[in-house]
Parts: structure tokens; sequence; C-alpha cells
């Protein structure tokens, strides 16, 4: 029997492996995904056939709830709300593993008999779990606008804190592996991590959170990989491993496109509560040019070529059918029309490809950063529907901005560019956009969905 | 045991690497949810320690609540994959312009 199980196991690793370099290519992914969910439900049943196994409707028990739970709520997400789904998945896996680790230590008596490695990666685990658990919630918060987006902190008082309670959580830790075995020291890991990830993800700036849950996604395939080695459980060793590899190349690939460390990120706030220099404060009152839906539509209508910039702000209004819209008038008038995606614009990668593909936007239209800023020069109107951070041109010209040195989609460039946006709130990073001032650009201000709607409009009416 | 696991580790932290860093910027949301689900493995945790006996009413609870969680982590992170990447179904280059079915 444990040699079928082992072979079972072994087959679920080759999917897994094989679904995952299904997702590395567009065609592919859909398939990719489903083997890597045939490898888990082998994986699924290969444990179940566990000699000795027993506790079978408690287990029944856990797995229906779970899929109650779970089934409907990833077919009723809307599509604008994916990130947040996807930290929320992330924080149960590492919540899984936090109680999992603390019933080892129950189960053990304090890991008594136990080889001090399993006791150190169970702790391990249940450090890691625990705090994936709470980050991800209050990435979740912060996502779902449960929680303000903006960065909350305690000042100065806020990394030592933060140290401290992780040195408790270690501590605690290391008196359980020296061997002693209250069980109030476990809880007090399980508690001073979860005090750790609540305390490193509130001050974090909502720009920032795709790299939070990419990085708390790669800690809880790290934890899982701790705990296989505690179960002595090759499934779970295997790929919870891949995961953590592969989610910290994601977390850096992120990180880069920003311009941020991630040790920047974890340390606190986008450019800190000190307050940024320069560049923020000054020309509150500085005018801008506003223009209306009918002029805007008639500067498009007259221009070859036009680039749609998509941010968050088109995310939130569900705006890509109205934009979908409107780009097939403007083509059948013979215009041109792009879309520049920056890697990091909505809240994580990708999420721009997502809401344009699910307006059916064609694949070939959507222009990665590099080849945008090529076009931008060529183009007669930059439509900039949402987005802020990622256009500032400050992170290219003012040294003391606290987005210096980030890439951004140069749409400065262009000949001109029209702004869709609510109101001039900056954006969350908390800093002025130079563009919304330069005399090149108006403001459409209102809801984008509403806003690209009236556009389309007018442009019937032309 | 100790030492072939980590062998084992090691050698999946490669796998990792190598497999993912080919995927392009576009599918990295899809990918990262991929993933998450994958780690959802968890689950296998919750099922050996309860299914292979534990003492006590709240250690079952405990394990009850872990197994919910890593089968909402597996079932809704592979759905939503799913969700996400039916958006990527390759359309017809030449007709893309002509609309969709």
């Amino acid at each position: 029997m444990t040699t079928l199980i082992a072979v079972l196991y072994i087959i679920s690793f080759s999917l897994f492996i094989y679904g995952l370099m299904g997702l590395t290519g567009p065609r592919t992914a859909v398939r990719g995904n489903w083997i890597a969910a045939v490898g888990m439900a082998i994986a699924v049943i290969a444990t179940l056939l566990l000699p000795g196994m027993g506790n079978w409707w408690l287990i029944a028990l856990g797995i229906v709830l779970g899929t109650v739970v779970g089934v409907p709520a990833a077919r009723r997400v809307k599509m604008t709300a994916m990130p947040q789904m996807v930290a929320l998945f992330n924080g149960v896996g590492g919540g899984a593993v936090a109680l999992i680790a603390w019933v080892e230590f129950r189960d053990t008596a304090g890991y008594a008999h136990e080889p001090l490695y399993v006791a150190i990666a169970s702790l391990f685990a249940a450090i890691v779990g625990s705090i994936s658990f709470w980050g991800s919630n209050i990435a979740f918060g912060k996502l779902q606008e449960i929680l303000p987006g903006k960065p909350i902190t305690v000042g100065r008082l806020q990394q030592p804190l933060n140290i401290v309670v992780l040195v408790a959580a270690v501590a605690f830790a290391v008196a359980i592996a020296a061997g002693a075995t209250s069980e109030w020291l476990i809880i007090g890991v399980l508690v001073a991590a979860a005090g750790f990830g609540l305390m490193v993800v509130l001050p974090i700036g909502g720009a920032d959170m795709p790299v939070v849950i990419s990085l708390l996604n790669a800690m809880t395939g790290l934890s899982a990989a701790a705990m296989g080695l505690a179960l002595n459980n090759t499934a779970l060793i295997v790929a919870g491993m891949i995961v953590g590899a592969s989610g910290s190349i994601l977390t850096n690939l992120m990180a880069k496109a920003m311009n941020r460390s991630i040790p920047a990120i974890i340390a606190g706030g986008f450019g800190g509560s000190t307050g940024p220099s320069g560049g923020a404060g000054d020309g509150e009152e500085r005018p801008v040019r506003s223009t209306s839906a009918a002029d805007t539509a008639i500067q498009m209508a007259y221009a070859s070529k036009v680039v749609v910039v998509p941010g968050y702000g088109m995310a939130v209004a569900q705006a890509q059918h109205a934009v979908r819209e409107m780009a097939d008038l403007l083509e059948s008038k013979g215009i041109e029309v792009l879309y520049a995606i920056h890697p990091v614009a909505g809240r994580m990668p990708g999420h721009m490809n997502v809401l344009l593909a699910e307006a059916d936007v064609p694949y070939e239209s959507l222009k990665e950063m590099d080849e945008a800023n090529s076009q931008f020069p060529q183009t007669d109107v930059a439509l900039v529907i949402g987005a802020n951070d990622v256009t500032n041109p400050a992170a290219q010209s003012d040294p003391s901005s606290p987005i210096y040195g980030m890439p951004i989609l140069q749409v400065n460039a262009s000949r001109s560019v029209i702004v869709l946006k609510r109101g001039m709130s900056s954006g969350f990073a908390g800093i002025e956009n130079e563009l919304f001032h330069d005399p090149k650009t108006s403001m459409l201000f209102g809801d984008a969905k509403a806003s690209v709607a009236e556009i389309v409009e007018e442009l019937k009416n032309l | 045991m100790l030492l072939q696991n980590l062998a084992i580790l090691v050698l999946a932290g490669f796998v990792g690497f190598a497999v993912i860093s080919k995927v392009p910027n576009t599918l990295h949301t899809p990918l990262m949810s991929g993933t998450n689900a994958i780690h959802g493995i968890v689950l296998l945790g919750g099922l050996i320690v309860l299914g292979l006996g534990t003492e006590g009413v709240l250690n079952k609870v405990l394990l009850v609540i872990a197994i919910a969680f890593g089968t909402i982590n597996v079932v809704g992170g592979f759905l939503v994959t799913d969700r996400m990447l039916a958006m990527f179904k390759e359309k017809p280059k030449e007709t893309a312009k002509e609309g969709d079915k």
C-alpha cells in the first residue's frame, strides 16, 4: 500500500509540474490549471489510502465545509475582486498550516519524544503560517476597502515594535524546541506571529499590495513544505517548495517593476509617514485643465492613433466593456487603438489584461510597457483611465520623489493626454501627479464608466 | 529520512524556479492564483494528522477547521484560476475583429 501511495504521489508531482508548465502560455493555461487540479485530487486520494486512516466522518465534514464555502465564493467573486480573493484563499492555507502545527504540538506533548528537526520544522510552519493567515486577511481587508488603503502606522516605533514581536515569537519557539512543553508557549508563538503579520501588512499602502500578496503566497508555500518535513510527507514538501520558489520569483519581478526593494516594502508605508520631501507639498493650488466628454470624443475622432492607459480606476468602475465599445467605434473610423499595460497597473500584475480580456479586447492590442513607451511619441491622444502613479513623470524627473526611478508609461510623450479621474486625489502612493498639471493634459472628471459611456454616446453622434 | 527529505526540498525548489521563470507578464495573476491553489496541499497535512488519530475534542475541532481551510484553498484556488484563464482562451487571430461567437 505504501508503494502505491508513493507512486500516486509521484504521478501527482508530475501533474503539478506539467500543469504549471502549461500555465506559462495563454494557449495551454486552462488545461494546465486542470492538470494541476487532477494532480491535487490524486494526492488527496493517495493520502486517504494511508494505512490506519480513520475519523472518516470528521474528514468528510471538513471537506464538505470547505467545498460549501469555497465553491460559491470562487464562482461569485467579481473579476475586479480577484486580487483580494487570492489573498483570502492564500490566508486560509496559511491558517491551516498554523492549526495543524498547533495540534501537532498537543498530540506530541510539546514534541517531547520527537527528533529536534520535527520540532523546528513544525514551529517554523506555525510562525510562517500564522503570519501568512493574518497578513493575508489584512491584505484582503485593504483591497476590499474594509480597511483604509493608506498606510496605518504607529510612527517611529513601528519597526522596533515589529522586531520585538517577531523576536517574541521566535523566543517562544526556541523555548519549545529546547524542551519546554507548556501549551501557552505554542499559543504565544501563534499569537506573536499573528501580531507580526498584522503589524507588517497594516502599514503597507495599497500600491504595494500585489507584492505583499505574492510574498505571502510564497510564505504559505514554504510553511507547507516545512510542515511536510515535520510530518515526513513528500507531497507537502514538493508542492509547498515549488510554490515557495515560484512565489519568490514573482514577488521579485513585481518589486522590480515598481523599483521597490522587498525589504523597503516590508519596512513600511510608501515614503514613510515622515512624508516625502519636495514634489508633493508645493503647488497644491496649481490649475488643471478640465474637459468634457464631447470634446474628448471629438479629439479622439480626429486622431490617427489613440492609446488607452488603464489603471485601478477602470477596474473599480467596471469600465472595461464601455472601453471596448469606445475602441470599436474608434476603430470603425479607421483609428488605431492600443492599450498600454504597466506591469503593476491595478492591484496585481496582469490585472488589466484579465479585465480587458473579459471585455474581449484582442490580445494583440495589449502592449507591455517598453513597447507602449516607443509608441507614445507617435500617439495623438493618450487616454488615461483611472491610472495615476504609473504615469507620473516625477518618477523620471524628480529625484526627491518617493517613486523616483520607477519605470513608468511615458504618456506625456504623446501629443495630448486626457485623464479620466474621479477627482484630484492622489494615487495610492499618496503623491501628486505632475502629469495632471502638464499643459498637454486635460482632465475629464467623473466615474470612469459613466465618462466612457458619455464619450461613446458622443462618438455615435459624430 | 531528514537528509532524504531535505534533498527533495532543495530539488523541488529548483524545479519551481525552472518552471516558473518562463511565464509572460500577462499570466502572472493566473499563475499566482494557480500556485496559490497548489499550496492548498496543506489539506493533506490535516488529513494525515486527523486520519491517523488524534485525541481530544479541541484537536478534532482544530483539524476539521484546518481541513476546511485547506479545501477552500484548493477548490477556490483552482476555480478562480480557471475563471481568470477562461478569458485568455485563444481567439482566432484573423477574425478577432468580427467579434466572437
